[in-house]
């Protein structure tokens, strides 16, 4: 998708490839024939910049065809370079950042009210813990014990001018999460077992809300991509995609 | 207004177990009683309203009907992108209450008046904006809003304003998006209040003995088309109020929509229009709602109503 039209935003996509993995193959309680079910796990993705991972995820899932993913980001698609929620599967448009922390709590909160022990989940970047907004969820889901609501950090260090530490350094990351009250985990993102292992875990034992800070790697799987910010912004060439394609495999 | 919009809630609220009231730390001796009625329905999210309105998406998107309640600027600038992205955009139901429309909380300075909300507002698709005029309007446009399925944004002025319908033997029952509500019936002139402004809008016309007539809009958008055309054919004169910047606001919506009516051919000949609203500036001035309504020259003159 990122290669055909020249996009950006791959190396984040790349580094919550593998939580995406491990949630819509072996945690989400979703139907792709039914994706507005009444009980199903929500998703939603607060990184919408790399909303390429999500829709391959859900193609594969079965939500549709995956051949419809070569209209991505060209005119008339509904496959928007930002996540749209007019993609079957998709919970919330997202691009702005620090959205999707609030709207989740928000479900979460739904499902608390209505006795239902469904979960939510929101995947926000690490340089999108910049943005207020997210603080003042953070703040308020132990109050209201959204225990049903799992958050999760791709933390891959780097944000768009540079790496995390030099701009605002959020560390200590964990130390923040168990100050504010929340049950916290750090796993190292990319080991499927350590993914599954955790989000089993999070289960409703415990009124506190989750939060799983995944390390993760920018540019995951791609050698010449791993961990350069430059990929925060860059379409591979016809080279390097085939150099990609070759390493994937 | 406020307590009006809150005793409408509540009846409404007996009926239709979906609406949820939720505040950002604000309403102290007014949100209490709907609180108290239904714990279940009610919540404050605190000092936070990026949250609040993120928390209300959420909450609608599982089928509430969530009011946000808060101060003029608070509830609309504060969170301004979680409304037009979150609440808008995904066209859920969400109902914004600012309380201290226009000048209302005077005193307590620019951080309180809310005299720039509509005209951001109004430039957002899916939102319907109201700025009802006394507290009959506010009961019925809160009764609309209970099973309106969209965003609406809902300006209040305060507690205490007269009855200004009843006044004048009008009822105000049902009212559907885009109603212009007829208070005073005059001749060539015509004055088109928005919100609060409608009491001394009455007033002024009554003791001046003036034959002009006045017209109320619950509603900045929309405005409904073929209500507003037949006003523009019946006078030569209108003159518009509103507690608001002039720039984007009620009286330019007016202009606009005026002008493309005559665009399109469906108005021949247009009529002359003065426009009352804030010239572009802060005030800065402790006073009362009154005083600062004067000095930011929100007021009428004898002359305007020479046609």
């Amino acid at each position: 998708m990122v290669y055909k039209t020249k996009a950006s935003h791959i190396g984040g996509a790349l580094s919550m490839a593998d939580i995406l993995a491990v949630l819509y193959n072996d945690i989400l309680n979703i139907d792709p024939e039914s994706p507005k079910e009444d009980l199903r796990d929500r998703f939603l993705l607060s990184k919408g910049h790399a909303c390429t991972s999500l829709y391959a995820a859900l193609g594969l899932k079965g939500f549709f065809d995956v051949k419809e993913l070569d209209t991505y980001a060209a005119n008339g698609s509904i496959f928007l370079a930002h996540t749209s929620h007019y993609v079957p599967g998709v919970e919330i448009s997202a691009g702005s950042l620090g959205h999707a922390l609030p709207v989740s709590c928000g479900l979460a909160l739904a499902a608390e009210k209505k006795h239902k022990n469904w979960k939510t989940y929101c995947l926000v970047s690490d340089g999108e813990l910049n943005e207020g907004s997210n603080w003042e969820s953070i703040l308020l889901a132990p109050q209201l014990k959204l225990k049903n609501l799992i958050l999760i950090v791709d933390y891959n260090k780097i944000q768009s001018f540079g790496f995390v530490k030099d701009i605002i350094d959020i560390e200590p990351l964990f130390k923040k999460f168990e100050a504010f009250n929340w049950e916290t985990y750090e796993i190292d993102g990319h080991d499927h077992k350590q993914l599954l292992d955790t989000f089993k875990a999070c289960d409703n034992t415990n009124p506190k809300p989750k939060v799983i800070i995944c390390n993760t790697i920018k540019g995951k799987g791609i050698s010449f991509m791993e961990n350069k910010l430059l990929w925060h912004y860059k379409s591979p060439s016809e080279e390097e995609y085939i150099q990609a394609i070759k390493e994937l495999n | 207004m406020r307590t009006a919009f809150v005793k409408e809630l509540i009846e409404q609220g007996k009926k239709n177990d979906k609406i949820f009231l939720l505040v950002a730390d604000l309403g102290f001796s007014v949100v209490e009683p709907f609180a108290e009625l239904f714990p279940e329905r009610f919540l404050n999210v605190g000092i936070a309203e990026q949250n609040m309105a993120g928390i209300a998406t959420g909450l609608a998107m599982e089928g509430y009907n969530v009011y946000i309640y808060s101060i003029g600027n608070f509830p609309t600038l504060r969170c301004m992108e979680q409304i037009r992205y979150d609440i808008c955009y995904h066209n859920v139901s969400v109902k914004i209450i600012a309380v201290g429309g226009g000048y209302a909380y005077a005193s307590l300075g620019a951080s309180h008046h809310a005299t720039e909300e509509i005209g951001m507002l109004r430039t957002i698709p899916n939102l319907t904006v109201c700025a009802p005029g006394d507290p009959d309007e506010m009961r019925a446009i809160t009764r609309f809003s209970s099973t309106y399925a969209g965003p609406c944004y809902i300006r209040i002025g305060k507690a205490g304003e007269p009855e200004v319908h009843k006044k004048y033997s009008k009822i105000v029952e049902q009212i559907k998006p885009g109603d212009i509500l007829n208070v005073i019936d005059g001749s060539d002139v015509a004055v088109f209040s928005s919100g609060a402004m409608l009491e001394y809008s009455a007033t002024y016309i009554s003791q001046n003995k003036l034959k002009a007539s006045l017209y109320s809009f619950p509603f900045v958008k929309p405005i409904d088309l073929s209500q507003l055309l037949s006003l523009f054919k019946k006078y030569k004169k209108i003159i518009t109020i509103e507690e608001h910047q002039a720039h984007c606001g009620f009286g330019s919506a007016i202009l606009e929509l005026m002008n493309d009516l005559k665009e399109n051919g469906q108005l021949d000949q247009a009529p002359a229009v003065k426009r009352i609203a804030i010239n572009n500036a802060f005030y800065s001035k402790s006073g009362t709602q009154n005083y600062l309504r004067t000095i930011a020259g929100l007021e009428f003159k004898l002359s305007d109503f020479e046609s």
